[in-house]
């Protein structure tokens, strides 16, 4: 009993070094998004099985992601959507293509949770004549295994936000940097687009990560307030992700900074960061848009027909600015 | 000879340890970061690094006033950053309910207003947070579950809980009165030390002015004389796990207070460990028996403070976590030779007596 005891009492000491050293492990709550489509409206969805295998529900944006998609299908009317939850498992998601395969589906849409592995489930659809959309993600497979990839471009993210930043500090001036993950394709992407287009007379003076977290963030902006006083020491702030930026807004507020004193611009578009528009924080919002459900279905439908499609699609994105706000954050869908 | 007697006296102190590496982290900051000193006041409240360490540390602070009794009790809870998620979803979902995997194209989720009164939200919060400690007390107590394997049930099962209250979703809060507890101030000083010090002291006054704190300490020395002496360790054990749980509640809503959302997944992620290092740090054993609540509020305290400097330091998260490896291992480290100096002392017999010999192994 004793010996059991302190060894309990021991292997406990060795989980908290463990922990301690080995929990970095990221929690990104970021990923990749698409915009509203045109309605492609066309004479076959009536006759559409589509096949989307979604990786799981990690995040916001994938909860978004997944109800666009539902909803599409049912506005469109499509024969059948055949929909899984693979729960982050690329073992789940494998299966679950198979299964579409045998089923005969018309489309396999599969945003991989992975990048590596696909090969030889790709290959088994492309013998079956069954057309692959990779959604979101990328893979590593040959290209000539799957028709398309539809996803953001996270270096346009970065220059679209450095273009804002050019626009509105003609005169240069100072930016922080608050950026995601360090590593992630979200994170290096973004920073590199900021980077490639920010004019040479305005600098980023320091630039640290947030993890995509709001609760990271936090206080990563306060020690970064102490170091540098806003509006002397720097004039603008770019934000990796929406989430972050509610938690640094929190952050300025309790150091007296007013809505407007600094410029700032974050990526996402998502209700909070559009809330965050309304009340003069944010001077432009970069989207990343989840809702790739319209865009799906239109490659889809042009794929079934046999139509070309390009390899590589963007999703459609814009820049959302306080003006029209107000007026756009009722009909925000994430 | 006195003057021996007296240093080890202060070194036997379980809050000397701590405070040196506290004022090891301050002196650092005072050559290298002195603007880390710096208190301002801001629009009627005071406003600096210091006070940051207060805040942000005020969860840690309350999670390892509960950790330490459940520790002295000879377990441990590491449930508590599972049992803050599911309280911050709790308090988010009856503020406005999560719509599952529908796309709410409305205002409705962003208006500053909640389907429940803050009063009840308080409530309903806390007691999900309380009835989970109940069951981890249950589980060890009654079902003589080993500690680490009971409350490991409910680390893993409490992030699918808090998921399946949030419906899967990280909800964002926009009910400005319920950003009180983690934003707000009192007299200048943020509303959650307050919290944190109004639950120090019920639980100072709970087991030093009654005999709790006693039993508390024998059963982790001793379960088995405790059960002789009449003593019931089911029912004190019960006590410890479920104030520990509705102190990971209290922390939970204080957190998502604090950051404006109720995310299943990140809300009190690794609090567990930070809460045992917070305790080891202030002297309390992992093997049960005497504890000081003070030393472990200063232990939270320590961890923030050093966490926030190397934010002020400019060192990126990542490498954070190996610096403070490398703290916790000094600390460690400290005690350890404290231990090798007790036990030298025993054999020498112009030594103190030391009123607390048990170090090492509790047991007969």
């Amino acid at each position: 009993m004793s010996s059991s005891r302190s060894f309990a009492a021991r292997l406990m000491a060795l989980l908290v070094v463990i922990g301690l050293v080995g929990c970095g492990a990221q929690t990104a709550t970021e990923a990749p998004a698409n915009a509203p489509a045109s309605g492609a409206g066309a004479k076959t969805y009536s006759d559409m099985v589509l096949c989307y295998p979604q990786l799981g529900a990690e995040s916001d944006w994938r909860t978004a992601n997944t109800a666009s998609i539902k909803e599409t299908a049912a506005t469109l009317g499509i024969k059948q959507l055949v929909f899984s939850d693979a729960q982050q498992k690329q073992e789940n998601q494998i299966s679950a293509v198979r299964a579409c395969i045998q089923q005969g589906v018309d489309v396999i849409a599969l945003p991989p949770v992975v990048e590596d592995g696909w090969d030889a489930v790709l290959t088994e659809a492309k013998n079956a004549g069954i057309p692959v959309i990779i959604v979101d993600r990328s893979v590593s497979a040959d290209k000539s295994l799957y028709s398309t990839h539809i996803g953001s471009n996270m270096t346009l993210e970065g220059e679209r936000a450095a273009a804002e930043f050019n626009k509105m500090m003609p005169d240069g001036g100072v930016i922080l940097e608050l950026s995601g993950t360090t590593g992630s394709g979200a994170a290096v992407g973004r920073a590199k687009g900021l980077r490639n287009k920010l004019n040479s007379n305005i600098t980023i003076l320091d630039s640290q990560t947030g993890n995509f977290t709001r609760a990271e963030a936090v206080p990563v902006m306060q020690a970064l307030l102490k170091k540098y006083t806003p509006g002397k020491d720097f004039q603008g702030l770019f934000i990796h992700n929406d989430d972050m930026g509610i938690g640094a807004i929190e952050v300025l507020k309790a150091a007296g900074v007013k809505p407007g004193d600094l410029k700032i611009v974050s990526v996402d578009g998502t209700r909070g960061g559009f809330q965050a528009m309304v009340d003069g924080w944010f001077q432009a919002d970069v989207e990343c848009n989840p809702l790739l459900g319209p865009q799906v279905f239109e490659l889809a439908l042009k794929l079934m027909n046999g139509q070309p499609v390009d390899a590589e699609v963007l999703t459609d994105e814009t820049v959302y600015y306080p003006e029209n706000a107000a007026e756009l954050l009722p009909t925000r869908k994430y | 000879m006195n003057k021996r007697i007296s240093f080890s006296r202060i070194r036997e102190s379980r809050l000397f340890w701590v405070l040196t590496a506290w004022a090891v982290i301050l002196g650092f900051n005072a050559l290298f970061v002195p603007e880390f000193f710096r208190i301002g006041i801001q629009d009627g409240h005071l406003y600096g690094n210091l006070i940051d360490v207060l805040n942000n540390g005020a969860p840690l602070m309350l999670v390892a006033i509960g950790m330490t009794l459940v520790i002295a009790t000879g377990g441990v809870d590491l449930s508590v950053g599972a049992v803050m998620a599911i309280s911050a979803a709790m308090g988010a979902v009856l503020i406005n309910p999560a719509p599952g995997d529908k796309l709410v194209s409305n205002e409705i989720l962003t208006r500053n207003a909640t389907n429940t009164p803050l009063v009840i939200i308080v409530i309903a919060t806390l007691a999900a947070g309380t009835l989970c400690g109940l069951w981890n007390g249950l589980l060890v107590s009654r079902a003589k579950i080993q500690p680490l394997v009971a409350t490991l049930i409910l680390m893993v099962a409490g992030r699918g809980i808090a998921q399946l209250i949030s419906n899967g979703q990280i909800i964002t809060i926009y009910y400005t009165p319920y950003f009180w507890f983690g934003n707000g101030y009192i007299l200048g000083l943020p509303v959650s030390i307050y919290i944190v010090t109004a639950v120090a002291i019920l639980a100072w006054v709970g087991v030093r002015k009654t005999p709790i704190g006693l039993f508390i300490e024998a059963v982790g020395l001793n379960p088995k004389a405790t059960h002789y002496s009449g003593i019931s360790a089911k029912n004190i054990q019960l006590l410890a796990y479920t104030f520990s749980g509705f102190c990971s509640a209290l922390a939970g809503l204080i957190l998502s207070s604090y950051v404006h959302s109720a995310d299943g997944n990140n809300n009190g992620l690794n609090y567990e460990l930070d809460a045992i290092l917070a305790v080891v740090m202030g002297g309390t054993m992992l093997s049960g028996g005497r504890f000081s609540l003070l030393a472990s509020v200063l232990g939270a305290i320590v961890i923030w403070t050093f966490t926030l400097s190397m934010y002020a330091l400019g060192v990126p998260a990542n490498a954070l976590l190996a610096g403070r490896a490398v703290l916790v291992l000094l600390v460690i480290l400290l005690y350890s030779d404290r231990r090798l100096i007790k036990r030298r002392s025993k054999s020498t017999p112009t030594a103190v007596q030391s009123q607390d010999e048990k170090p090492g192994l509790p047991h007969p």
